[in-house]
């Protein structure tokens, strides 16, 4: 996979004149490939919006570099180029709709960007497609859910097309539906048309859905790999304040209690075809009650 | 007894004007003194319209809402009584802090509720040990605070007013998984030495799941059922219809049910559920041991 995002080595500080030793970023190397969906889950502080921002060069770091497809985001000449290739998704939809309908709204980024009107005007419809929100493009944005204006505001992002898509926590404030409208919009985009995501998110079964998850703590990586990988850690995750995907737990406490059951299972289905297993190979699983009771407290 | 009943109350917004929009439409129901009560239901439902009406906040355009009994727009001009009586905690609460001091900040609902400076002072010190906020930080400014920390600042603003009805919208959004279990295990602790009414809005349903006595589940402003959160998850269907979801935990017992599996679906925590699933293995391994 070709390298697109490299952090090398970044030391992040928010007030230039603190002189103490606690940084944000505190010496995070990180490499995201072209076409990647990663997680990034962390505990509250732990760095992971902080590193957000220094992915299209919102914040710079204070020392070490960032590397967006080779361009260095110091590089205060190519700002735009930095800024049209990676948009940025934030929490809460009413902080970042500009306009008073919904295509307007999509095409405010375009229209910074100096593209032709006729263009935009593709653009903007294919953007919108892509959400599935074609049907609403003149209506007005305060009047729809949550999750379609979080999905109007990753369509004035697509518009401008952009090689990769940061989402900051895009579904904390939505319900189980706009959440899941967000998280297949996402994966679509990734898998269809090849756009890099990074999201970062408090929901471990989001996170479950990316193909690496990176976990954050003290501003630095505490731990990357595929979330099977990631998620079989259950201790080390719970000490970071963070949890499983309750399907995970669950056959992680079967486990323990030396049950013939996978490593790391993600998914609702893959947990009920474990667990239906588990109970199909009762004969040869030897565990008596007791010991079975014995080994749970 | 109820402390809050609802008497098909209707709502609606810029009523008369062109933008009329009703948010809330024929809804009625009692909540008993003490229950402590999840409400659910997709952006939009009216949970917020609803939570807002029943601290007179906002007016219902046909119906009542009866507070121990009483209508809470008998006398409209005592309609701030309504606000101490039922605490409301908003969504995002960290932006409300105004004051120099945390201890000032969560001292200003009591003291406009007219009380002397000894009971402010019990109050205050008694939310804060029920948010779980260290009394050193009473003295610092509420904006050196963690985000974590003013959250539980604001909402022990709110319970200082020691209220008969607590209001949570949304309280744990936005914090890490750990900081979501502590708040609300807190939140659940006050309730039980309180033993007063607490309404939490949540789009968490495992959150709901592990902490309410009753769901209350709206859609389109419509209540849609309030009733045991056994009962309610069991409806699987109905909730997704609606945009709403069950718990991880009751989604896989129900799919081991639907294989064939002698489970209990209604399960709602993992504790549970592992309980359950080591409860067959146990039969079984007793039933072979037999063969």
């Amino acid at each position: 996979m070709k390298e697109f995002i490299k952090i090398d080595n970044v030391y992040f500080k928010y007030d230039e004149n603190d002189d103490s030793d606690i940084f944000a970023l505190n010496g995070i190397n990180l490499t995201i490939g072209k076409g990647e969906f990663i997680a990034v889950v962390g505990h509250n502080g732990c760095g992971k919006s902080t590193l957000a921002k220094h992915l299209n060069s919102l914040y710079l770091p204070t020392t070490g570099d960032v590397y967006v497809d080779g361009i260095n985001t110091k590089d205060d000449d190519r700002l735009f180029e930095i800024r049209k290739k990676v948009g940025l998704v934030l929490q809460n939809p009413d902080n970042q709709i500009v306009a008073g309908i919904v295509e307007e709204d999509v095409a405010f980024g375009c229209e910074n960007l100096g593209i032709p009107s006729d263009e935009i005007r593709k653009r903007v419809d294919n953007a919108l497609k892509a959400v599935d929100m074609y049907e609403y493009r003149t209506h007005s944005p305060d009047k729809l859910s949550g999750g379609q204006k979080q999905r109007v505001a990753i369509a004035g992002i697509i518009a401008m097309e952009p090689e990769c898509i940061v989402l900051d926590e895009p579904t904390a404030m939505l319900d189980p539906q706009g959440r899941e409208e967000v998280m297949s919009t996402i994966t679509r985009l990734n898998k269809e048309i090849g756009i890099t995501i990074v999201l970062i998110t408090h929901y471990m079964e989001e996170a479950a859905a990316a193909g690496r998850v990176v976990v954050m703590d003290k501003g630095n990586v505490l731990l990357s790999g595929k979330p099977k990988e990631v998620f079989s850690q259950v201790e080390l995750l719970k000490r970071h304040r963070l949890d499983v995907p309750q399907a995970t737990e669950l056959i992680y406490k079967l486990k323990n209690c030396g049950c013939n059951v996978p490593d790391c299972v993600l998914t609702e289905e893959e947990c009920a075809e474990a667990v239906f297993k588990l109970l199909k190979e009762k004969t040869s699983a030897s565990l008596s009650y007791s010991q079975v009771r014995k080994r749970v407290k | 007894m109820a402390v809050i009943r609802t008497e098909k109350i209707r709502f609606v917004y810029g009523a008369g004007t062109s933008f009329e929009k009703t948010a809330l439409t024929d809804v009625s129901f009692e909540i008993e003194s003490g229950e402590f009560v999840g409400i659910i239901g997709h952006t939009g439902s009216g949970k917020s319209t609803l939570v807002q009406l029943l601290n007179g906040l906002l007016r219902p355009t046909e119906g009542t809402i009866f507070l121990n009994g009483k209508d809470i727009w008998e006398k409209p001009k005592k309609i701030r009584n309504i606000h101490f009586k039922v605490g409301m905690v908003f969504q995002y609460p960290e932006y409300q802090l105004f004051e120099e001091t945390v201890y000032k900040d969560i001292a200003f609902g009591p003291k406009n509720m007219g009380l002397d400076d000894d009971e402010i002072d019990q109050k205050v010190r008694n939310a804060a040990r029920f948010t779980g906020l260290r009394e050193e930080l009473l003295e610092s400014s509420p904006f050196e605070l963690s985000g974590g920390e003013k959250r539980r600042a604001a909402i022990a603003g709110v319970i200082a007013m020691d209220p008969d009805v607590l209001i949570l919208d949304e309280p744990t959004a936005g914090l890490d998984p750990l900081g979501r279990e502590a708040l609300l295990s807190q939140i659940a602790d006050y309730h039980k030495v309180r033993k007063n009414t607490v309404l939490l809005v949540s789009h968490s349903m495992e959150d709901i799941a592990r902490t309410a006595d009753k769901i209350l589940v709206m859609s389109h402003g419509q209540k849609v059922m309030l009733d045991t959160p056994e009962y309610v998850f069991s409806k699987v269907r109905e909730l997704e219809k609606i945009g709403l979801k069950v718990p991880q935990i009751t989604k896989i017992m129900m799919l081991l049910k639907e294989k064939g599996v002698n489970v209990d679906p209604s399960v709602l925590t993992v504790e549970k559920g592992l309980n359950e699933i080591l409860n067959l293995l146990s039969d079984a391994n007793n039933n072979c041991s037999r063969l």
